[in-house]
């Protein structure tokens, strides 16, 4: 009998985690078994997962209102990239330091990720059924577009501008002596090689907590009701339009949040065309994590980031010690693309 | 013309289910060559599944086929796929348009069958270089179109032509097959001005002397009389009637269509809610109501409900009778005036509605009655949560779901309504339709509305579910005192649960007459502005 009812939870977990998570959380584990037999340090490796995963998870978080309001996968989060980047470098400019030049950066980044957010949301609305084509584009032209404006904002801080000419921001700039690590440094905790950036932890756990909180109150119920049927939602008298711009807002504001969280781990912003390189991973994420197209939730977001950045972490350290060739780079692009690839062919027919 | 030789079709015992859903039960009849049969019979009958069978639809095979033979010349027949109807020349035009709004009527016609000309390229590399031959395409076009009897123009491109002449390609294509033998005709008349169907008419009465035999199915039964040799008429899968045309009337078959019993009238079920809404004031008034809801246009429909009671919604499909609760609740586009209570309700603001304490319970459940996804929990407390604040709970400023509440509540319904499922957990789209549709109404109830709209609150379902449906109705109104205004295409339904049924026809009131009215009546008005 037990054995039975051991094979039936099995099924169960089986069924819950589905192939694509199945393979990847296999293949990751797979890699932190070999790591020690190519010579890795295995706590090292641990704590650059821990690391990865506090730089990206607010970004991933970023892809939660969108998704449950039914606005599909946040591809425009170049948008609230961009914002953030705004931010960040304004906090520069106006001469902040420190913790205050982080808290200053969320602070002009969010009157942007709201102008931009409502923009944004406004085009979605009109757009229903294709949100996620159109929203590929905006962050395609508002990334080209910014890549002009980084260079004609008169921007003067002489640490941001190009040294010779001083006009135009270079396209990375370190963040020492401004925000960097100092999310992480806060009850930093460090045994031997292994170290955990607990501040970096507890400001996603937070911002995690609020969404989650969100979503139980009457507006986030009303926002996931319109995701799952727009029609119901509007007979049940919810403004669907509003509630779909809110969620474009909320969507957009912590991508920006999540842009400043990892260059505050990684100690450099980056403008022009970096921003194209969060996207896609970003939503591979979520997905690995178990979200689809119109279901995401906090725990998609954290399976989905540790196992994602986990891969990413350990596959050019044991490839390339296993056969001295780095195929990282392609075994991630497969991934990434794979994912979204194959959570897009999962869509329920019609939609919404 | 009857009795010479063999007909050119019998149908015999002809049963087909879905599932288990007995749809057709023995079906008997049979059509000599160029007579005119008119199959006649309320939504639902069978006529279409019927019709489905002859011309070989893959539906009906996909389904699990059908039982009984279909002859044709005395040969038994059967039809895989239409094509197969088609080689056997029975012909159809479908209530839907299958045109190409691009090309002209003569190229619609001779689609797919094009007289084609041999050239230099196509002796080489195949028949598919041929070109077209447009003069014989002209002159088979023009045969048809003569055939017809209706002058159209056949170089028209379909997307500049009016509906009528768009019907008229459509049944031209048919006669320009040369093997044609049988026509079947579903609702033509249906998109017709009066004067385009006078025109139909003709062409069947011409189509019938040279040898066609055509089957006419519509709602309009006076073109039944004028044009058919025989009529059939059918009810709930049976043929309740087959008799010549001249021995009966509009009356005879229209209470053959709807009257179950018709000698034992319905009896309202509850005298003391008919005597209370006798009494009671109007409590939802409607003035002048347009509603531009696909297929349910309400052209012009005043009505007053009474409070206390339940008053039906009845008519013939695409009448309007759906467009009424969906205008007034803002789900279409909607015009005039409406009062509840003595205050005027904003059209197109369900919100509004809702806030007024009005409820709706949608005829299509899949699409706006509910959150197919989500648990039944989410499904039956989320509109009163949103209109009405309930089933949250305070934490300081934020005010967060109560979930024991919503448990709560949604239990509350599942014992009430007996809806059968695993818990309240479960998803709404795992359940059957019959619990689903309870569902819907429990999501209603927990709105605890003054007023109630529910349309069409027993389709697809099975019986068992359909009379607690209807109980539950029944009850909530007596028990709680909340107006009800029940939508429905079935008759016999209406006449067991409500107190009064309006009639709709033409997106207009046709008549409100009370329950115990016999089915004659009912049926006279369905069909009096069939437009």
């Amino acid at each position: 009998m037990g054995y039975v009812g051991i094979a039936e939870g099995l099924r169960y977990w089986m069924k819950r985690m589905e192939m694509p998570r199945l393979i990847i959380a296999g293949f990751l584990v797979l890699l932190y078994v070999i790591a020690p037999f190519v010579g890795a340090d295995f706590p090292t490796q641990i704590t650059n997962t821990i690391n990865r995963f506090s730089w990206n998870a607010v970004l991933v978080l970023a892809m939660v209102p969108m998704v449950h309001s039914g606005c599909g996968l946040n591809f425009g989060l170049p948008l609230g990239i961009i914002s953030g980047l705004l931010g960040a470098t304004l906090s520069i400019q106006f001469g902040f330091t420190g913790l205050l030049s982080f808290v200053m950066a969320i602070v002009i980044a969010t009157p942007f990720s709201v102008l931009f957010g409502t923009g944004y949301g406004t085009l979605l609305n009109k757009i229903k059924g294709g949100e996620m084509m159109i929203a590929t584009y905006v962050g395609f032209s508002a990334i080209s577009f910014m890549c002009m404006m980084w260079l004609l904002l008169p921007y003067t801080s002489p640490t941001m501008v190009w040294g010779l000419s001083g006009a135009g921001l270079r396209p990375t700039i370190s963040l020492e002596g401004f925000y960097d690590q100092v999310l992480a440094n806060f009850l930093h905790i460090k045994i031997g090689n292994f170290e955990i950036p607990t501040g970096s932890l507890l400001f996603f756990a937070l911002l995690a907590f609020l969404m989650w909180l969100f979503l139980r109150t009457k507006t986030g119920t009303a926002m996931t009701a319109v995701g799952s049927n727009r029609v119901f939602a509007q007979a049940a008298g919810i403004n669907v339009d509003r509630t779909r711009t809110l969620s474009v807002i909320l969507s957009t504001w912590l991508g920006a949040v999540g842009i400043l969280v990892y260059q505050q781990g990684f100690g450099f912003i980056q403008l022009y065309t970096a921003p194209n390189n969060m996207t896609l991973p970003t939503v591979s994420a979520i997905l690995i994590g178990g979200a689809s197209v119109n279901k995401a939730s906090i725990p998609n977001v954290i399976i989905g980031t540790i196992l994602f950045q986990g891969m990413v972490t350990m596959t050019p350290t044991i490839m390339n010690a296993l056969i001295h060739m780095d195929i990282s780079e392609v075994v991630r692009v497969i991934v990434t693309q794979g994912m979204i690839l194959y959570a897009l062919t999962r869509k329920p027919e019609g939609g919404n | 013309m009857e009795k010479q030789g063999t007909p050119l079709l019998q149908m015999q015992n002809i049963k087909k289910d879905f599932f288990g859903n007995q749809v057709l039960t023995d079906i008997n009849f049979t059509l000599g060559a160029g007579e005119v049969l008119g199959l006649c019979g309320e939504n639902g009958a069978g006529k279409s599944t019927l019709m489905k069978i002859l011309f070989g639809m893959d539906v009906i095979r996909e389904t699990g086929g059908y039982s009984g033979d279909v002859l044709i010349d005395g040969q038994k027949v059967t039809f895989n796929t239409p094509f197969d109807a088609l080689a056997a020349g029975i012909g159809m035009v479908h209530q839907e348009f299958s045109l190409i709004p691009g090309f002209t009527a003569a190229e619609n016609i001779v689609l797919n069958r094009e007289p084609v000309k041999k050239t230099l390229l196509s002796e080489v590399f195949g028949d598919r270089l041929n070109t077209l031959n447009y003069k014989a395409i002209a002159e088979t076009s023009a045969k048809a179109i003569e055939k017809m009897g209706v002058e159209i123009d056949a170089n028209m491109r379909i997307s500049d032509m009016p509906v009528g002449h768009k019907q008229f390609t459509e049944i031209a294509r048919e006669l320009s097959k040369d093997q044609l033998k049988l026509l079947i005709l579903d609702e033509p008349t249906a998109v017709l001005t009066e004067k385009e169907a006078a025109a139909l008419l003709d062409s069947i009465r011409k189509m019938s002397a040279q040898g066609i035999a055509v089957i006419f199915i519509t709602h309009r039964l006076h073109e039944i009389l004028s044009v058919c040799n025989k009529v059939v008429v059918m009810r709930d899968g049976y043929v309740v009637r087959d008799v010549p045309a001249e021995e009966t009337s509009v009356s005879d078959i229209t209470k053959w269509m709807v009257g179950r019993n018709v000698e034992a009238p319905a009896a309202a079920p509850d005298k003391q809610t008919a005597s209370a809404a006798s009494a009671g004031k109007a409590i939802l008034s409607i003035r002048n109501l347009w509603v531009d809801m696909p297929g349910e246009t309400v052209r012009n429909v005043t009505l007053d409900v009474q409070e206390g009671e339940i008053l039906g919604i009845g008519g013939l499909a695409g009448q309007g009778k759906l467009g009424i609760p969906n205008g007034v609740m803002g789900l279409y586009d909607a015009g005039g005036h409406v009062e509840f209570d003595g205050k005027e309700i904003p059209l197109n603001n369900p919100k509004a509605c809702l806030d007024a304490s009005l409820a709706f319970v949608s005829e299509d459940r899949r699409d706006v009655g509910l959150l197919l996804d989500e648990s039944l929990e989410w499904n039956i407390a989320f509109p009163a949560m949103q209109v009405q604040n309930k089933f949250l709970k305070h934490i300081g400023p934020i005010a967060l779901r109560d979930e024991k509440a919503i448990q709560e509540v949604t239990r509350k319904y599942i014992d009430e309504l007996m809806i059968k499922c695993t818990s309240s957990q479960q998803k709404a789209r795992e359940l059957s339709g019959g619990n689903q549709q309870k569902v819907c109404l429990a999501k209603a109830f927990a709105l605890e509305p003054k007023f109630l709209f529910v349309s069409e609150p027993t389709r697809g379902i099975d019986v068992g579910a359909k009379a607690l449906v209807l109980d539950a109705l029944k009850k909530f109104n007596r028990e709680r005192g909340v107006t009800v205004v029940m939508i429905s295409s079935e008759l016999e339904e209406l006449r067991q649960t409500c107190d009064r049924i309006a009639i709709v026809s033409g997106g207009r009131i046709a008549g409100i007459l009370p329950a115990s009215e016999s089915s004659e009546e009912f049926g006279m008005l369905m069909v009096s502005q069939v437009k």
